[in-house]
């Protein structure tokens, strides 16, 4: 074979395995899009922050919505439905949740917002969402989530859904867990 | 004995081997081109009985002769057959027999790759379709495998759909490397980028979209076997995955394949009416540079299939009007295509007829792609029937009809024999009306809300799909006849000349009808 024919084909099988990992680079690009953006609607952890707290919010209302996925058969609520809250002050809420089984069960809440360009301006100081759930059969438990809604929040938002679907993850091996907590953190 | 000595001596110039092992073991271009081409009609006949089976089933509505969960499987394997065996196979099989004879060099660059990305094709395929007779049942997920459809609901059949498709993009980025490889250092002296056919440029820039997408496929498939076996959660919200970063994955690959399957079509039209008019193509470069424009676009637009999953506003605004801008280049190319037609002595011979029929009808389908390119309204068309009447436009009378247009006009090159001119027009105007009527309703029903694949539909919908399944089977059924004048233009027929059609010019043209076993060993000159 001629020698630039050899340079061409040494290019293009190395741009193979690149674009393998591309495929795989995809993932982290595509969490670190949305959480540079605020858009799909993921919220991470925040640490307590004094520059977010104002005196002058403007009230908002905040809806809860509680999904449960496919067969998970545990009671899973918001206490209130909506609340009214001041944007610059951390506010409290919670969830009941009720294992209505004969059985001990782990639970995973995932949490999305909407509208997505508000998922930016939600900082979370704490969230059941945060860790999973063990319950015993028939145990219940208050879940609590602390929030505030940052003062920068477009103007034209006054209403923020933030909603948990939550999953039965009894079945999934500790070391899978494990790692996927730490994905998530 | 002698036998051996006279081998020995002939080694320079031999002619094929004998028998099968001809076959399995040939490194020659036209062999391997001709085992695609094969390949490809044999895929085309088992997908579209699938397809036969899918419109048989919606001739009425209730559930008349299938199971909906066998409904689901043929859904999706008819799709995965037509676009992996068919189409792309067909297109890799055409730049196998034609690109080598088309720059003057005397074979692909890498012959024992393209041995060997022919065959493990045929194994891809047989996994595939063995998945039938297995527990569970094949593939049910369509073929755009959505998670978490295609992992945590899939049946266990997946793990073998998961090794077909990496088999496939395997043979097809071999495929693509061997092209690149080829066009950049084996043409002849005197055939610059810009000299070379059209075909050669349309299948060197699809070559390029093939080794960047491939591996991506490769990679969302591999993503799903370590969601399914090995307990990670890429697509699994439960885990902390995302079930719609795969339909970003998905159709970072899926848009780009559109345009591989189109791209090629491109340039075979190209030639095929410059011949038939007579006339120098109308514009040159800029058929080129539409094609690269076309191809650089298709990486940019991949979300507009996904404008239903909730991505922000900014976002649809984007790939919106991204996807629109795909229309300047594709409309260069068509006006070119009737520019170059006009005030030409044109003569419809077979492969014009279904080269002109290409133009009308693909650019039917364009516009409907426009249509759906629109925000808003894609809310409403979003998996209806016209989105499947859309991309069959594209794909049948487009891809599919560019396929058989390069048939009809090469066959006499590769066998010296000329196909039977009544029964091409006949079997040309029984798929033109067959693909319109199967088609066209389509469009109706899916504005009026009929939801693809469903096995089922309202009582409203009942008149088309019977008129879109009775154009379904004509279609189907004349696809008989080609395979019958194919075979009857090889077995003989009047002797074809060198140069074969009154207008056509190019290298391959220049060498005698049947090509040689080996053309172009010395560079032909081009000036």
């Amino acid at each position: 074979m001629k020698k630039e024919a050899k340079k061409t084909l040494i290019k293009l099988v190395v741009a193979v395995p690149l674009m393998f990992a591309f495929g795989f680079a995809l993932v982290p690009l595509y969490d670190v899009f949305c959480e540079v953006t605020g858009i799909n609607g993921k919220v991470f952890q925040s640490e307590y922050s004094e520059e977010l707290v104002t005196d002058d919010g403007r009230t908002i209302a905040i809806q809860f919505i509680s999904t449960n996925n496919e067969n998970m058969p545990w009671t899973f609520k918001p206490s209130e439905q909506v609340m009214k809250i001041e944007t610059g002050k951390y506010h409290g809420a919670t969830f009941y949740v009720k294992n209505t089984t004969d059985k001990k069960m782990t639970a995973q809440a995932v949490p999305s917002v909407a509208p997505s360009n508000a998922a930016a301006h939600l900082k979370k100081l704490e969230c059941f969402c945060f860790e999973q759930q063990e319950l015993m059969p028939g145990e219940e438990a208050l879940l609590p989530v602390k929030l505030l809604v940052s003062n920068e929040l477009p103007s034209n938002i006054k209403n923020i859904i933030l909603s948990y679907t939550i999953f039965d993850i009894t079945d999934y091996d500790d070391e899978v867990l494990a790692h996927n907590q730490m994905a998530m953190e | 004995m002698s036998a051996v000595i006279e081998n020995h001596h002939d080694d320079h110039d031999h002619g094929p081997a004998k028998g099968i092992t001809r076959w399995l073991y040939t490194t020659n271009h036209k062999d391997i081109g001709t085992l695609y081409l094969w390949f490809s009609f044999a895929m085309f006949l088992i997908g579209g009985a699938m397809a036969m089976i899918i419109r048989a089933e919606l001739f009425q509505p209730g559930m008349q002769i299938v199971e909906p969960e066998f409904y689901n499987q043929m859904i999706t394997l008819h799709g995965l057959i037509m676009i992996f065996g068919g189409v792309m196979p067909a297109f890799v099989g055409l730049a196998n027999w034609l690109v080598p004879m088309m720059i003057g060099a005397p074979d692909m660059a890498l012959p024992r790759m393209n041995n060997l990305s022919f065959w493990i094709l045929p194994f891809a395929f047989f996994i595939l379709l063995s998945s039938l007779f297995m527990e569970g049942g094949a593939p049910n997920f369509g073929w755009t495998f959505y998670a978490p459809l295609s992992t945590t609901y899939a049946p266990p059949s997946v793990t073998f759909f998961i090794f077909s498709v990496h088999i496939m993009g395997a043979s097809s980025i071999m495929g693509a490397i061997n092209v690149v490889v080829t066009i950049m250092n084996m043409r002849a002296p005197g055939v610059t980028l810009m000299k070379m056919p059209l075909f050669v440029w349309s299948w060197l820039i699809t070559a390029y979209l093939l080794i960047a997408v491939m591996p991506v496929l490769a990679g969302a498939v591999t993503m799903m076997l370590m969601d399914i076996h090995f307990g990670t959660s890429f697509f699994n919200a439960a885990g902390g995955g995302d079930p719609v970063l795969f339909q970003h994955i998905f159709w970072f690959f899926g848009h780009p394949e559109v345009y591989i399957m189109i791209l090629p079509a491109f340039g075979i039209v190209s030639h095929i009416i410059e011949t038939f008019s007579r006339k120098q193509l109308f514009g040159y470069s800029s058929m080129v540079w539409a094609m690269l424009s076309i191809a650089i676009l298709s990486f940019v637009v991949w979300a507009h299939h996904m404008f239903t999953v909730g991505l922000p506003l900014a976002a649809e605004i984007f790939f919106m009007w991204a996807t629109m801008l795909i229309a300047v280049p594709t409309g260069v190319k068509v006006f070119n295509w009737v520019a170059t037609m006009f005030r030409g002595s044109l003569t419809f011979e077979t492969p014009m007829l279904f080269a002109v029929a290409f133009v009308v009808l693909f650019t039917i389908g364009g516009l409907s792609g426009l249509m759906l390119a629109i925000v808003p309204a894609d809310f409403q068309y979003h998996d209806t029937y016209f989105v499947v009447a859309h991309f069959h436009y594209v794909l049948v009378p487009g891809a599919i009809f560019s396929i058989m247009a390069a048939v009809y006009y090469w066959i006499p090159k590769w066998s010296g024999n000329m196909y039977d001119e009544r029964l091409g027009k006949l079997h040309f105007w029984l798929s033109f009306i067959g693909v319109n009527v199967t088609f066209f309703p389509q469009h109706f029903i899916g504005l009026a809300g009929m939801p693809r694949r469903y096995p089922d539909y309202a009582l409203i919908f009942a008149d088309w799909n019977m008129v879109s399944s009775i154009g379904a089977f004509l279609f189907g059924f004349s696809q008989l006849l080609f395979l019958f004048i194919v075979i009857k233009t090889v077995m003989g027929g009047k002797k074809a000349t060198d140069q074969v059609w009154e207008g056509a010019k190019g290298l391959e043209w220049t060498v005698a009808s049947p090509a040689p076993y080996h053309t172009f060993s010395t560079p032909p000159k081009v000036d």
